[in-house]
């Protein structure tokens, strides 16, 4: 096998060394259970801690008010679930979300509304971001939770979370965002931003998989998801996954150190390879959002006219170069991606969508490399299509 | 294999076809057709066009364009390789299940991208014999029946979705009466129902 170019960190990232280095030292050593009593139980719990401090540090807010799950699918859960208790104990009320979250929320709102619960979406501008003007008119008295992703995980499209989370809470709403996609790319404040709760998860930022966090502001509405022992002082059962905690909280440290420098590096490899795209392949559609400070910086979403995802995506993969794609083909239905499809992307153009996304271990030689091949795959494609 | 892992396995056969499609209709070549039949639509995500030369009732030549994912180019040309000088009545009764296995396999959720060629390649047989006037006897012959009460086969779902007669399942049901008898093919024909409508692109 030949070179390999890892672009879809938005599906998930390769371990930091320094976290791989930390967790690979620590496993065969602290294995007690971090509620035991004993050393071995004191020594596993002062990781778990340790992290904690680490990850608020990163999210601007009290360690206390961390609360370890095991995804942020977990966190994003926990929050609809708690909203909707709140809706059938006062007998009434609304939660208020995007057409563009991510499935976990999006398939929470399909489950709510089964349940009676009324939830409204408010719709999003050909950019991904959230049409403020509908979501003003969606604002009222019995809103509970307002629900806005931080950045887009196909698009990059970053939300004005300070600013709907002053509209959620003028009108008494708690509000809520996941900021999964944005964390090491974007400074992300709970205090800033006024946030009632905020999910994210480790694996997204070079720390390992299985590990979400959920940010909850102290003396917010709280229901644990998940019941049964007194672990995160009754918020959230389940014994502790000490060592991908450990991972998670180095790598937050690692990601408020290199934030900067990272967006940097992300946002210059994305544009040279967007400008590439559009200077060497005719016919393509640059999906999502266009200027630096409304874009996760690492994401580029790009429909080529005329040729369907799934076959770019194999071909590149064929070259050693690993991308997603919002096709139909690729996700097994028959509908193209919803998030394009709500961007007000035509059908034929989210069919032919792909994905890259970059990571701190991309280099401009990948970049060079994805354009070196990516025109005459498209124009290989493009001479078998039927258009 | 389990099924997780299996829905993105192709086979070396598969892939092959996809990296190297044979009998491409390329447009330089000035390649002149009898015949062409067209099925599925770019917002569909799969598109096929076929075309075809006949010559003594046989399949002299073939050629073909696809838009569509890896499964949909691989099964469209191996369906070209396998028509080469079949008769008439032996290509129009090519089945998915011939191409697929062909193909070494394709995963389940990619079954119906080999499903569009061989429909490609009947309109195009249908179109030959229309153009020169001929009968044509093999439509009925690969009717399948789906509702047994009502006497219900999928070219006549076919012919309600082309025609926009049938928009929605309420209309096939309120025009073939499927379902009302003892009720067993409901949910084959709500499956053929969507097939048809993404391979008409309604």
């Amino acid at each position: 096998m030949g070179r390999l170019i890892y672009l879809d960190n938005n599906a998930t990232t390769q371990m930091a060394p320094e976290v791989l280095d930390a967790i690979t030292k620590a496993e065969p050593v602290v294995y007690g259970n971090a509620s035991s009593m004993h050393t071995f139980g004191r020594e596993a719990g002062k990781l778990v801690e340790d992290s904690r401090k680490n990850i608020a540090d990163l999210l601007d807010c009290d360690p206390s008010e961390i609360i370890f799950t095991s995804g942020a699918s977990e966190a994003n859960n926990t929050v609809f679930m708690i909203a909707a208790s709140i809706i059938q104990k006062r007998g009434g009320g609304r939660i208020v979300t995007t057409t563009i979250e991510h499935p976990c929320i999006m398939e929470s709102v399909k489950y709510l509304r089964t349940k009676g619960i009324h939830v409204d979406q408010v719709p999003v501008n050909r950019d991904g971001r959230v049409n403020m003007e509908a979501l003003e008119k969606l604002m009222g008295p019995d809103v509970v939770l307002v629900s806005v992703m931080t950045g887009n995980n196909e698009t990059g499209s970053v939300q004005p979370i300070a600013k709907i989370s002053e509209m959620a809470h003028k009108c008494g709403a708690l509000m809520h965002t996941d900021a999964t996609q944005a964390i090491g790319k974007l400074k992300v404040s709970c205090r800033d931003w006024n946030l009632d709760y905020l999910s994210c998860s480790g694996h997204k930022f070079y720390g390992p998989k299985g590990v979400g966090v959920l940010y909850a502001r102290k003396g917010i509405p709280f229901e644990p998801f998940v019941h049964g022992g007194e672990q995160e002082h009754g918020r959230r059962a389940g014994t502790y996954n000490t060592i991908g905690i450990y991972g998670t909280g180095v790598a937050a440290k690692l990601a408020k150190e290199n934030i900067d420098e990272e967006s940097r590096k992300l946002w210059a490899m994305r544009e040279r390879l967007r400008e590439g795209i559009i200077a060497n392949i005719p016919n393509v559609t640059v999906n999502g959002c266009k200027e630096r400070e409304n874009c996760l910086p690492g994401t580029l979403d790009v429909s080529f006219e005329n040729v369907e995802g799934e076959s770019i995506l194999l071909m590149l993969d064929m070259a050693g170069v690993a991308v997603s794609t919002g096709s139909a083909c690729a996700t097994g239905s028959l509908e193209p991606s919803y998030v394009l499809l709500a961007c007000g992307l035509d059908v034929e153009l989210a069919h032919g969508s792909i994905r890259f996304s970059f990571g701190r271990f991309n280099t401009m030689e990948d970049v060079d490399y994805v354009l070196e091949i990516l025109p005459p795959i498209i124009k290989r494609l493009r001479a078998i299509s039927t258009r | 294999m389990d099924s997780f892992m299996a829905q993105w396995v192709y086979t070396d056969t598969v892939k092959d076809h996809f990296m190297n499609p044979r009998n491409i209709w390329n447009k330089d070549e000035n390649w002149e057709p009898e015949a062409v039949g067209e099925v599925g639509s770019l917002a569909c995500g799969d598109q096929m066009r076929v075309g075809i030369k006949v010559k003594d009732d046989r399949i002299s030549d073939i050629r073909w364009l696809t838009y569509g994912c890896a499964s949909a180019i691989a099964s469209t040309s191996m369906m070209s390789e396998m028509v080469k000088g079949m008769t008439l009545k032996e290509a129009y009764n090519i089945t998915p299940d011939m191409i697929t296995k062909e193909l070494g396999g394709l995963p389940e959720h990619k079954f119906h991208c080999s499903v569009l060629g061989d429909k490609a390649l009947r309109a195009a047989i249908d179109d030959y014999l229309e153009k020169k006037g001929l009968d044509n006897p093999y439509k009925k012959s690969v009717a399948r029946i789906l509702c047994e009460c009502k006497g219900v086969t999928d070219q006549m779902i076919e012919h309600l979705v082309a025609t926009d007669q049938a928009k929605t399942l309420e209309d096939l049901q309120r025009l073939t009466g499927f379902g009302t008898g003892c009720g067993k093919c409901k949910e084959r024909i709500a499956h053929e129902f969507e097939e048809m409508k993404h391979i008409h692109g309604k």
